[in-house]
């Protein structure tokens, strides 16, 4: 039965997590004026909440199914802008490890943070067009090529980097290859200085003849498919957009709800609110705009809860992910923006947060894929057309 | 729990509702709109779904199942997309059935509920008034209580299955204060005293559904035919399954208008190539097909709260707000893509943007 209702332990393990949220805001202006610093690893905050992990404990088989709860908690810590109070082990590259690498590989870097290195200058979405290439030179490979927007790329021990093998071969000659830091001709060339997610470090590359041995190829495959046959490892890469996708929409959904809470409530002290019976002719321009903001931003939290409800059921999500990524894509630019429209001039002064909602906000609409990458995968998809056929 | 499963029951009436939508409904509506009028086989086919009796208790002759607003809104978006104006004229009953289920004494249920378990039978709500500024809030139409009866007075318009209906169902006010809580409903038979029923002049969309003015000239109502007796009604539920039942038509109205865009946009040449493959045009299908998903999860997730016998006041209001908005676009789009075709009268895509535009408008032509 069709039911959109949250559990008592869910709310619970809901509310501390915007506790805790809430409680690392007292550090955010810190770090949006000191972007050079990289947070500690742990606040003494971290100290008053108990791990969510065993909160989930607490979680019964009949409650919202896991992967739709996830959905529930990113979108719920993107609404506060508190710093992150304990910073976990691992990155993007984690994740690569996990799905891609053989067992020695896991055992071998499993404990450490791994940045995730796919942009280059010269391809952001159209990661098919990456240039760094590997050569294999006697036991060892040969990198070569700029990297940019690595996350955690100034934290993370290591990396997993893609370059291709045979750039004749096109998508299928591009391989994943782990790179520990300290490798001679593995450069961090900077830091990137950004509109928001200034707690996210983000890290520019370059790589110079930097030799790895030949093991550090991800998966060991060396062999390349033909034209035609596809590669496994991309399609592999493909299908985990499936998962993240909803669940970087979420966070921009988030970021949306986050601005629009933070107005509601300001405006409220100052005598504006909704009044839900109101009808249109008797509410303010301000009354509709923050019911318009608030349908937006529940419709696109919606499509990210059907996303990964599909995930949950083990059916296919592929247009559903991309769904949610360009309405989450779009409330995170819109409600943000329209929350200060609101809240006038008063809300771009640093006294208060609000202003990051926009800034932080502003990427999800970007990384996983643009607003516009997505609606090609979704208008692929329902007109039947090959990624050749409409790019 | 959050879970957009449907139920086995659920799943079978969306699939039959999905061929009898595509079969029976979709061919004919182009013809019953240019004609503005409805076969009566078509009526007759749809009338015996059993889909407004489906809520009504066994005793009185009705299917006696659960009383679901998910279930109404899974209904109406199927219908909705097989034609808006059948989908009215057989559905309309279901603003004066419903809330008679949903609120009615016995004595009431059993004296009109069994009106509807036989062949077609049409009855009404009488909601909208003549004003542009009309607000369910702040209605004119007034009920005043007089002795053992009420008196009412007003003008309600745009009344659908008003030449035909046997009843209707009035909205008043009979509190002084504004607000959904003090908004009643009265039964009203057609032939009560001081009721003048007049045709009204044609509308925009659900063209082949005739609407009438009603007028109240101190209309006397006996005690025992206020909805609900002496404790009355929720108004506020009232009026959320009304918004919400119009809302589920304008979906549908909007995912038909979209599947019928999508294989024109694959076939249609220009410049060399399909116009499927020009990003102009395949973003707008891309939103289209979106903004109808995002659609459904904020009607279900109103309908839900309904179901599940909460106030669903807030979340009708944003479903309604953002089907009203999209819907419409959607509507409006659609017809877009089909350029000069689509302004002509031989394709569905102008009537769309009509039933769109009138379904995101009125109050709702039928109840969830």
């Amino acid at each position: 039965m069709v039911d959109f209702s949250i559990s008592e332990v869910d709310n619970e393990i809901l509310a501390q997590l915007r506790a805790e949220g809430k409680a690392g805001e007292k550090y955010t202006r810190y770090y949006e004026d000191h972007e050079e610093e990289i947070i500690p690893k742990k606040f003494d905050e971290a100290d008053d909440f108990p791990s969510i992990m065993s909160l989930m404990k607490k979680r019964s088989f009949d409650d919202t199914p896991g992967a739709t709860f996830q959905m529930l908690l990113i979108m719920q810590r993107a609404a506060t802008l508190g710093v992150t109070l304990q910073t976990r082990t691992g990155g993007l590259g984690n994740a690569a490890l996990g799905a891609a690498g053989t067992d020695e590989q896991k055992k071998k870097w499993g404990g450490m943070t791994l940045a995730m290195s796919i942009t280059e200058p010269g391809a952001g979405s159209d990661t098919k067009a990456i240039q760094s290439t590997a050569r294999l030179d006697g036991d060892e490979w040969v990198i070569n090529g700029d990297k940019i927007f690595v996350t955690t790329g100034i934290r993370c021990e290591g990396v997993v980097v893609w370059a291709t093998v045979d750039k004749a071969a096109g998508r299928a000659g591009i391989k994943s290859f782990v790179v520990m830091k300290g490798t001679p001709g593995f450069n961090i060339v900077r830091k990137e200085k950004k509109l928001g997610i200034r707690t996210s470090d983000t890290a520019a590359y370059s790589f110079e003849e930097c030799r790895i041995p030949r093991e550090n190829l991800l998966g060991g495959d060396e062999s390349v498919p033909k034209p035609g046959q596809g590669s496994a490892s991309y399609k592999g890469v493909l299908k985990t957009f499936n998962m993240t996708r909803p669940a970087v929409a979420a966070g921009g959904v988030g970021k949306a709800k986050g601005a629009l809470e933070w107005c509601v409530d300001a405006l409220k002290d100052e005598g504006v609110e909704v009044d839900w019976e109101a009808s249109a002719h008797n509410r303010t321009s301000a009354q509709q705009t923050l019911i318009e903001m608030e349908a937006d931003t529940d419709a696109a939290a919606l499509t990210v809860l059907r996303a990964a409800w599909l995930a949950d059921k083990g059916q296919p999500n592929n247009v559903e992910a991309s769904v949610s990524k360009s309405k989450g894509g779009d409330v995170c630019r819109t409600v943000p923006q329209r929350a200060m429209n609101l809240l006038g001039a008063m809300s771009v002064s640093h006294d208060h947060l609000v202003e990051v909602y926009l800034r932080d906000g502003r990427i999800s609409d970007i990384y996983e894929g643009t607003g516009q990458i997505q609606r090609l995968i979704i208008a692929r998809n329902i007109l039947g057309f090959s990624s050749a056929e409409l790019s | 729990m959050i879970t957009f499963e449907l139920t086995e029951e659920q799943q079978l009436i969306s699939d039959m509702l999905t061929s009898f939508a595509r079969d029976e409904m979709a061919p004919k509506a182009r013809d019953i709109d240019e004609a503005s009028e409805i076969p009566q086989d078509i009526l007759t086919a749809g009338w015996d779904l059993g889909l407004v009796s489906a809520t009504i208790p066994e005793a009185l002759g009705g299917s006696g199942g659960e009383r679901s607003p998910i279930t109404s809104a899974i209904i109406l978006e199927k219908l909705g997309y097989g034609c808006a104006s059948i989908a009215t004229s057989i559905m309309a009953p279901s603003l004066f059935v419903q809330p008679i289920v949903d609120f009615g004494t016995d004595d009431q249920q059993s004296e009109y509920l069994s009106l509807f378990t036989g062949d077609y039978h049409a009855a009404s709500m009488a909601l909208q008034e003549p004003h542009f500024t009309f607000d369910v809030v702040d209605m004119k139409t007034t009920a005043e209580k007089n002795g053992d009866s009420w008196v009412i007075n007003g003008v309600k318009r745009l009344v659908p299955l008003g030449t035909t209906a046997s009843h209707f169902l009035v909205i008043a006010r009979t509190g002084k204060d504004k607000g959904l809580a003090n908004i009643d409903a009265f039964i009203v038979p057609r032939d009560a005293k001081g009721l003048t029923i007049e045709n009204e002049s044609g509308t925009q969309g659900l063209k082949p559904v005739a609407t009438s003015s009603l007028t109240f000239d101190s209309v006397e109502v006996p005690a025992k035919d206020r909805l609900g007796g002496d404790a009355g009604i929720d108004g506020r539920r009232l009026i959320n399954t009304v918004r919400l039942g119009g809302a589920a038509l304008a979906l549908g109205v909007a995912r038909a208008a979209t599947d019928f865009a999508i294989p024109y946009a694959r076939d249609r040449v220009a410049f060399g190539e399909p116009i499927g493959k020009k990003q102009s045009i395949a973003f707008m299908l891309s939103d289209m097909h979106s903004d109808c998903e995002a659609m459904r999860w904020m009607l279900w997730k109103a309908a839900s709260q309904l179901e599940n016998g909460d106030d669903a006041t807030k979340a009708t209001t944003l479903a309604k707000d953002c089907i009203n908005r999209l819907a419409l676009r959607v509507a409006d789009n659609a017809l877009q893509v089909f350029g000069g075709h689509g302004y002509i009268r031989e394709l569905p895509l102008e009537m769309w943007l009509r039933n769109a535009r009138t379904l995101t408008l009125l109050e709702g032509p039928v109840a969830v």
